[in-house]
């Protein structure tokens, strides 16, 4: 968890460091930059299905930020955030469709009840730590495809057929200025606006007060109890906040897919965010991006090597990743800062 | 100048008369997306990872089956080329997986999705793309909406004609009974439940002692067993799936519950359910079926089971023949086969879906004697007649006709 440290506190650098340090924030603030142009203008070079797929890997990219601010921001362990997904994708659904609420007021709600949700757990969850927390967060998991089947649920849920959403049209107002955008491209944009504002509210969020304090119980749980940080507090904010963006995330999949059904939010999309999360690179926020890459593309590569063994193939992938680059796509931004420093000062 | 004038007027001319050829020669021809003059290019979506990866083998079995179509010559010519793809069940990535077919690989159709959630997930889509989403593998009753989703057809009987049978052998030979129904709290189960309803008509509710669900989440079900027998119900239809018929058929027979025991489709397997029941708790409980069980007896000597036989040495030789999926991929590849040679070469969607509907007697070959796929442009479900069985010693016996139970046909 030590490399989760240095990011959060790279950035009050002063000082001669300050100094050292801003070639290397060049040189990061140039990927970023370069990274948002290309999300902003691949789509329109690609079929609807390539767009459609991009937009679920920024969906994932959204949840595994929140997994990133649990357990890299105030490190505590989820293996739940299927859950979340789930409770913020059946909002999204039963608001759209049996309440006829627009969709975009649908993520709010979906943030909030998660939120509420998350932090209502977050207490029982004070008791356990480290993998004990994870087991616990894993029976939720287990537990929340039954539940949403349940008979009491099932006059909104739609049970185990789940729910047809009708997938939203791009507004008017992009119409009336003359740009022909499928519903794909729409959603991909939006899509995108709200995930570029959770990560600029997430790296504030880490670097804000409150963040110091997650990251102080993060390190060291007596110290940051004896420096008065209301631990209790901070570490079911820090579960409110994950599963708030988790169900955003959550709201914006059902969408996307324009389906919802108990089987989509199995105890295998935990496992996956979760396996996302350490690709990317632990407490790295800008990890989330490669993380969720690597859900969508890589089993889709296993399959198209051998449909037989596609499980193995992504096993074997997995292993040689973890085994080249232990801290993920974090260790790699890292490599390739290092050389081109290296490059421009022999230059 | 000149030069390229009269070069020009050459090119022309001969362009004009060799699209002249060409219209001539291929006025029949008329293709949709993923068709040449050499190949049909299908998508199809299983779950070869996940819960239900067991029904994999479906997928391999057509893909095997479609290789042998094609080292026989293909179909008209046209070779199959088979995409099919894993959504490990979970319905989001069916979705993703439906659109790469259509979008990206450009298929003609999508033939046989397996699971309800998945094929529930790209309904609306398939028909909102005109994408012919045939023959999907679940028995839900819902695809037979030729109206509402003229895209989407099954193929198996759905579970309401199945109990839609049962019902009339229960006014038919126990007009007076008293029946007990236990289903799964579910799609399926409820599925069931309205078939047999419908079937018995006005008499459903003098006819019916009780009525009772249980849900997949609950260990045993023997507690509802004690509650039925209590009814003194001398009927009884179970409506569950393997591990809670097992349970049921075992607790039954320790209760000494003694009932005319009919036991859905979707439990019939002597492996999963019967045997770990117990054969002597098992006998004469009836269920129905409509293909040719590769354990049977009876078909030994068959020339289509041969036929399966010397196709699983020659194709795919790591099938299983015992497994039901394999006998299902068999025979619902065959239907498409038989599909697309009806189309001849006029080889587009409308058309795929124009002579899906139009199956005239078709018989894959090892459907039970007598049992044949009809179709229409209003009905919408392939295979509607089974044939009833009893459980006699350690195998099923076929007795009876075969009966239709079609639903609002």
């Amino acid at each position: 968890m030590t490399t989760a440290h240095e990011t959060a506190t790279a950035a009050p650098a002063t000082g001669k460091a300050a100094a050292a340090a801003a070639p290397s924030m060049n040189v990061a603030r140039a990927a970023s930059l370069i990274t948002l142009a290309l999300l902003l203008l691949a789509p329109l070079f690609l079929k609807n299905f390539y767009i459609f797929q991009m937009t679920q890997w920024l969906i994932y990219a959204i949840a595994l930020l929140a997994l990133n601010i649990l357990t890299g921001g105030s490190g505590q362990f989820s293996l739940g955030q299927s859950a979340f997904y789930a409770v913020g994708a059946y909002t999204a659904a039963v608001m759209m469709e049996i309440m006829g609420v627009n969709y975009v007021l649908t993520l709010p709600a979906a943030g909030l009840i998660c939120f509420v949700f998350g932090f209502l757990f977050g207490l029982p969850a004070l008791r356990l730590s480290g993998i004990y927390l994870a087991l616990a967060t894993f029976a939720l998991a287990v537990a929340m495809p039954q539940v949403l089947k349940l008979h009491f649920f099932e006059h909104w849920t739609g049970g185990v057929q789940g729910l047809v959403i009708i997938k939203p049209d791009p507004p008017e107002f992009i119409k009336t200025i003359g740009v022909k955008m499928s519903q794909d491209m729409w959603l991909y944009y939006f899509t995108l606006v709200v995930g570029i504002g959770i990560y600029i509210a997430s790296v504030n969020l880490l670097a804000s007060r409150s963040g110091r304090a997650m990251m102080a119980i993060r390190d060291n749980q007596i110290a940051a109890a004896a420096m008065g940080v209301d631990v209790p507090l901070y570490k079911t904010l820090a579960f409110g906040i994950s599963a708030g963006i988790t169900g955003v995330a959550g709201a914006l999949g059902a969408i996307a897919v324009a389906f919802v059904a108990p089987d989509s939010y199995t105890i295998q999309l935990a496992i996956a965010l979760f396996l996302g999360m350490v690709i990317g690179g632990v407490g790295w926020l800008p990890g989330s991006l490669a993380g969720a890459a690597f859900m969508v593309f890589v089993p889709n590569i296993a399959e198209s090597i051998s449909k037989g063994l596609s499980g193995a193939i992504f096993g074997v992938i997995l292993i040689i990743i973890i085994f080249l680059v232990p801290h993920g796509a974090r260790q790699i931004a890292y490599m390739a800062q290092h050389l081109i420093g290296k490059i421009g000062k022999s230059s | 100048m000149t030069f390229n004038k009269t070069r020009l007027a050459a090119v022309s001319a001969a362009a004009l008369l060799a699209a002249a050829v060409s219209t001539s020669a291929f006025a029949q021809k008329k293709y949709g997306p993923g068709v040449t003059d050499t190949e049909i290019k299908i998508g199809n979506i299983m779950p070869y990872s996940g819960p239900a990866s067991a029904y994999g083998v479906i997928g391999k079995t057509e893909e095997a089956y479609f290789k042998k179509i094609n080292a026989e010559g293909g179909i008209n010519g046209r070779k199959i080329n088979f995409i099919s793809y894993d959504d490990a069940y979970s319905p989001p990535k069916t979705v993703e997986q439906a659109r790469k077919l259509v979008e990206s690989d450009e298929v003609l159709l999508v033939f046989n999705p397996l699971g309800t959630p998945p094929n529930s997930a790209i309904h609306k889509y398939m028909n909102a793309k005109k994408v012919p989403q045939l023959f999907v593998a679940t028995g839900a009753t819902k695809w037979n909406d030729a109206k509402d989703f003229p895209w989407t057809m099954g193929w198996q009987p759905n579970y309401q004609s199945e109990s839609r049978i049962y019902a009339k052998y229960v006014l038919k030979n126990m007009p007076n009974a008293k029946i007990a129904i236990l289903y799964q709290n579910d799609d399926y189960g409820k599925d069931y439940l309205k078939g047999f309803k419908d079937g018995l008509g006005a008499k459903a509710a003098s006819m019916i002692a009780i009525e009772d669900s249980y849900e997949v989440s609950e260990p045993t079900i023997d507690s509802h067993i004690v509650k039925m027998k209590a009814t003194g119900a001398d009927v009884f239809f179970n409506i569950t799936t393997p591990k809670f018929a097992a349970q049921a058929i075992k607790k039954s027979a320790e209760i000494g519950w003694k009932t005319t025991h009919f036991l859905n489709n979707v439990s019939a397997s002597i492996g999963a359910v019967i045997k770990p029941a117990g054969f002597e708790n098992a006998q004469d409980i009836i269920s129905v079926a409509y293909l040719m069980d590769p354990a049977d007896p009876q078909w030994k000597d068959n020339a289509d089971m041969k036929g399966f036989d010397e196709f699983l040495a020659k194709h795919f030789p790591e099938g299983n023949r015992l497994d039901g999926s394999v006998m299902v991929g068999y025979n619902v590849a065959q239907t498409l086969v038989q599909v697309l040679k009806q189309c001849g070469n006029d080889l587009t969607r409308e058309n795929v879906m124009k002579q899906a509907a139009s199956l005239k007697d078709f018989r894959s070959t090892n459907l039970l004697p007598g049992i044949k796929i009809n179709t229409s442009a209003t009905d919408f479900a392939p295979i509607e007649q089974v044939q009833l069985m009893k459980f006699k010693g350690d195998k099923w016996e076929l007795f009876g006709e075969v009966i239709s139970g079609e639903v609002g046909g």
